[in-house]
């Protein structure tokens, strides 16, 4: 119910300022004047359904990160996808001198494929340190997790002195996460990504209840824990490193959001994931459209909006519920 | 229909923790596993659960091997309730015992009115909407108590059903030991195998058809408790002296120490 609200109050705002019956009348077609349907359809629409899509993927896949791991202090990043990720994009930017225009692949600028070839290759390095004959470790997972994270660190910290004053500007830009670059290309990969892992996490909710008592009580309520590992951690690292390639990193939401929901109704991942992709959508929405009007005609990166709008709500949920106890 | 080892051993990192272990667990009646700490009580369990493969030697569930039952089966079968369970998630006692009907395609009412029916039998109905994080340690037993009893509530049209309880009464006062001891009774009468490891001789004694007693990884004695329960195995395999009487009501065996 809110999320449309929220999408189409998204649509009137920015530094060129449209009514919100001029947005509704050019979403159902009867626009005005061109000048409107460019801002509207070329500009905002694809930033905000790409808001929509990256923050459902970074909440969802952190409720079912914190369901696998049996923790809820985990996110995607445990795994490694948002520090190998980091070191691509650095590495893009420090090498190829980023954005330039020849540097990019069919719309698709090679920092977004540096960050989705690192992200990727991290969390696949992660993963078959932590597996051996015995099946997956959960707890091997997340050192491994904290060592690639320490060496992926390193690494850009490397390329960070290794890079001009321009680069630098741009590594540390990406690395607050900006939705500012959406192209309707990247709103379709990112649309993919989004239905294919909202029509397959579902499958495994019972079995990630099942988790949360331990891999060996799964196993005895006849649920395939090393399959059910194997696919929650390629769909993961799937969706974030496609999220952290088309808007960087973008922190807090995967955190946070499931952590919030749970608080409200309870860990049962049956409704946990779904509420929780949709939290994260109307939390990035509305981060973002702050981010474009809190300082015009410049814009916010939307990672820095994520943290100021949830770490309060946030915040106050633990004190309301320190209360209840 | 047993569930039943047939000369297992488990050689782990250099130790051996079971050796040459062949024992039958029959439907319908309550086996118990006595034995020092570490004498292999909990890695038995694990072998004859399939969580561990032994190094050698074959479990088989209702003259099948373990391993060729699917893991769906096999829970339909076969509910294990483990020593500890640490579960951090702010599930309600009702959500916690509803994960045994996992298994199970009943449909939500028929799973509603077994969670319920379960939680009853356990002494824990006052407990339904309340959080599993904030129960004390013998509500939180019962409640996976009642979890493990919801997985095989009803029969199973594959096979004969068992239940394996690792130390189920540790945290329990008086009432609540007694109560397990009954449900453990019927299940038996109703003809599931039941298969637990407890640590007091005397409960032990009261409720079990079978006493296995493990020392150092192999089977020091079985059989009946009359016949199994002596002077001086407790004294070789605990190190305890001790006098065996009569219990005065139920005529059971008595370890006095």
């Amino acid at each position: 119910m809110l999320l449309p609200v929220v999408a189409l109050l998204s649509l009137t705002v920015g530094t060129v300022s449209i009514s919100w019956v001029e947005a509704l009348r050019a979403v159902v077609g009867s626009s005005s004047t061109t000048q409107i349907d460019t801002i509207l359809f070329d500009i905002r629409l694809p930033r905000i359904l790409l808001a929509i899509f990256v923050g459902a993927v970074l909440a969802t896949t952190g409720a079912v990160m914190q369901g696998l791991f049996r923790n809820p202090l985990a996110d995607p990043s445990l795994i490694g996808v948002s520090s190998g990720a980091s070191v691509g994009a650095s590495l893009m930017i420090v090498t190829a001198g980023g954005f330039i225009q020849g540097g990019a692949l069919v719309g698709i600028s090679l920092v977004s494929i540096g960050a989705f070839v690192g992200g990727f290759t991290a969390t696949l390095l992660v993963y078959r340190l932590a597996t051996s004959g015995m099946g997956t470790s959960v707890t091997t997972m997340l050192l491994a997790g904290i060592a690639i994270g320490a060496l992926a660190g390193a690494l850009n910290s490397l390329l960070s002195y290794f890079s001009d004053n321009d680069m630098l500007r741009q590594i540390s830009l990406w690395q607050m996460g900006n939705l500012s670059g959406a192209s309707w290309l990247k709103v379709s990969i990112m649309g993919v990504v989004t239905i294919l892992l909202m029509g397959l996490f579902p499958r495994d909710s019972r079995a990630l209840n099942a988790l949360l008592l331990g891999e060996s009580e799964a196993r005895h309520l006849g649920i395939n824990v090393q399959r059910v590992k194997r696919r929650l951690i390629v769909l993961t690292a799937l969706g974030v490193g496609v999220s952290v390639a088309v808007a960087g990193l973008v922190g807090f939401v995967g955190l946070i959001m499931p952590h919030i929901i749970r608080l409200m109704i309870g860990p049962d991942h049956r409704w946990l994931i779904p509420a929780s992709g949709l939290a994260g959508a109307i939390l990035l929405v509305v981060a973002d459209s702050l981010a474009r009007v809190v300082v015009i005609p410049a814009e916010l990166p939307t990672g820095i909006l994520t943290a100021i709008l949830g770490a309060p709500f946030f915040v106050a949920l633990l004190l309301q519920q320190r209360k209840d106890v | 229909m047993t569930m039943s080892a047939r000369g297992i051993s488990l050689h782990l990192s250099g130790f051996d923790l079971l050796r040459n272990i062949s024992l039958e667990v029959e439907a319908g009646k309550v086996t118990t596993i006595v034995g020092p700490n570490g004498a292999g009580k909990s890695s038995l369990l694990k072998v004859l659960t399939g969580e561990m493969p032994p190094t050698a030697g074959d479990v088989y569930l209702n003259s099948r091997l373990l391993n060729q039952w699917s893991l769906l089966e096999k829970a339909q079968m076969l509910a294990v309730l483990p020593q500890h369970t640490l579960l951090n998630f702010s599930f309600t006692a009702d959500e916690v015992v509803g994960l045994g009907r996992i298994p199970h395609q009943t449909g939500r009412a028929k799973d509603v009115k077994i969670v319920a029916e379960a939680l009853k039998l356990v002494d824990a109905s006052y407990l339904q909407r309340r959080f599993y994080t904030q129960m004390s340690g013998g509500e939180k037993q019962r409640v996976q108590l009642a979890r493990v009893l919801a997985q095989i509530w009803q029969p199973s049209c594959l096979g004969k059903q068992f239940l394996v309880l690792d130390e189920p009464t540790s945290a329990f006062d008086l009432s609540h030991q007694k109560l397990t001891l009954d449900i453990v009774r019927q299940l038996a009468q109703k003809g599931v195998g039941v298969v637990m490891v407890v640590h007091d001789l005397n409960l032990a004694a009261r409720c079990a058809d079978k006493i296995v007693v493990i020392d150092r990884g192999v089977i020091a004695a079985q059989g009946s408790p009359e016949v199994v329960l002596t002077e001086t195995l407790i004294d070789k395999v605990f190190g305890v002296k001790s006098i065996i009487s009569e219990h005065p009501i139920t005529k059971r065996p008595l370890v006095i120490t």
